[in-house]
């Protein structure tokens, strides 16, 4: 298990652990804050530490585009992005998983325009959801680099055969550098394998078409098939899981709990947030109250069972969302939280805080007047306001 | 036919059977129908050449009929036709008159 301790920015990391993947074909598109990735790994290209043919394109709608020719033709194939560029491969990313193609895509969350905002938000992400992609969420470089190497694993497991997105926030782990354990080549190379394509394109002797016209008689079949890859997906992740903790000795599930099991009141919170709510949730543990944390690592599908379970017991739970959804009552996270809650009979009351919007700071004391506001609903029973704004001016 | 169930689909909608387009009879949306007049065709190959599907059958290296399962009625042959004498060999009729 010989690992490679280093201080690096989280687009450092990724590219890292893509140079170490050495995938066939790579089309990409810069964009801030995923640039950075994109453009060490275009070195890697250049200087030979790489085999993969980088595919320099006008527009990230033509680098997915490029990217779902070149996996259906049989390569193993990579994108990275951000924001309006992930806002402007929409069309294609349901193309990609329409037709089972296995394409990893770190994507560097940052807001979305207007008004225009490069720093970290969930807007992007949060907005192709329920594209039938897999999303996996990383709270720090390491588990970006982590996360970027197990979604290979996941994304052409051949139960599942779906395209997977690498979430990490912009700037506050793209840019920022972190202390990072660096996994062997071979140890990487191995731990990925071969890669098999299901239906390539360029087997001669076996042609087949991608893309044909399903028409009324058959499109419900074809979703209602993909529909059922999804209920695949917790299952696969949990094993490659497993088989990367045997090479990193890193423990990874469906999502991670922290002082949750005993917990009376918890916070929902994805990505980089998470570490700033758990050092305050260890200061209110300090002060006698029974605070835990929830957050998830895969999205999407999400594993609404399993977080059901493990939020059940508590008496208040506050989701917060690094995105809002217009027009929607609660922000997206809240909504997957709420369902999953819904089944039990006694379940803990829920309240939502958009927070973050553009890359404004998720301070701790934002965290502690959510923990303190949760501790009085938990007394009373009584909630104010279900959905509010933190850290924003009146 | 009996329709697969969702458990029999293949992944991703990819269609493993190669040349299973002449299955799929493309001709029925078709509002005008082309007609061939024989005696006038100087058999030059031009609707052959710019018919954008394979609607007009070749038999022994001269034209033949019209391959109406394919056949869209997109009147490219007809504009196309020279025609012997001023007088065209393909003409479009509505269909169904």
């Amino acid at each position: 298990m010989a690992q490679r301790i280093v201080a690096v920015t989280g687009n450092e990391a990724v590219a890292e652990a893509l140079r170490q993947i050495n995938p066939d074909v790579c089309a990409a598109y810069p964009i801030t804050p995923q640039t950075d990735m994109m453009q060490r790994f275009a070195t890697f290209a250049n200087n030979g530490k790489v085999k993969t043919e980088m595919i320099l394109v006008e527009s990230e709608h033509s680098a997915m585009s490029a990217c779902v020719g070149a996996s259906a033709a049989g390569g193993r194939v990579i994108t990275a992005t951000s924001s309006q560029g992930l806002a402007l491969m929409w069309e294609i990313l349901f193309i990609a998983s329409g037709s089972r193609l296995p394409i990893v895509m770190p994507v560097v969350n940052r807001a979305l325009s207007a008004p225009l905002n490069i720093h970290g938000d969930h807007s992007d992400a949060m907005g192709a959801r329920d594209c039938g992609w897999i999303q996996l969420w990383s709270e720090n470089a390491q588990e970006a680099y982590d996360n970027a190497i197990q979604s290979f694993r996941i994304a052409e497991h051949m139960d599942i055969r779906l395209p997977v997105m690498v979430c990490l926030d912009g700037f506050i782990i793209s840019h920022s550098i972190e202390r990072i354990e660096y996994l062997d080549d071979d140890a990487v190379k191995n731990f990925v394998g071969e890669y098999k394509q299901l239906n390539p394109l360029l087997d001669i002797e076996h042609p087949v078409s991608y893309g044909p016209l399903i028409l009324p008689d058959y499109y419900m079949e074809f979703r209602r098939a993909q529909a059922e890859v999804m209920t695949k997906v917790s299952n696969v992740i949990l094993n490659v899981a497993k088989d990367f903790e045997k090479i990193s000795g890193r423990k990874y599930g469906l999502f991670e709990t922290y002082r949750l099991d005993d917990a009376e009141v918890g916070l929902v919170i994805l990505n980089s947030a998470a570490g700033t709510s758990k050092d305050v949730i260890d200061e209110f543990r300090n002060k006698g109250i029974k605070a835990g944390l929830l957050k998830p690592r895969l999205y999407r599908p999400f594993p609404y069972e399993e977080v059901g379970e493990a939020l059940k017991h508590l008496k208040a739970v506050c989701v917060l969302d690094r995105a809002d959804a217009f027009g929607a009552s609660y922000g997206p996270l809240f909504m997957d939280i709420a369902s999953s809650i819904y089944p039990y009979k006694d379940r803990p009351i829920l309240i939502n805080k958009i927070y973050g919007l553009g890359g404004r700071d998720y301070l701790p004391e934002h965290a502690e007047l959510v923990l303190n506001e949760l501790a009085e609903i938990a007394k009373t029973g009584k909630v104010k306001t279900f959905k509010e704004y933190i850290g924003v001016r009146e | 036919m009996k329709l697969k169930g969702w458990k029999e689909v293949t992944p991703g909608a990819v269609v493993t059977e190669a040349g299973s387009a002449l299955k799929f009879k493309t001709g029925s949306w078709r509002a005008f129908r082309p007609k061939w007049i024989e005696e006038n065709c100087i058999q030059c190959m031009f609707c052959w050449i710019y018919c954008p599907d394979m609607a007009i059958k070749v038999k022994d290296g001269k034209r033949a009929e019209f391959d109406y399962d394919y056949c869209k009625g997109c009147g490219i042959c007809a504009l196309e036709c020279p025609g012997k004498k001023g007088n065209k060999a393909i003409v479009m009729e509505e269909e169904g008159k």
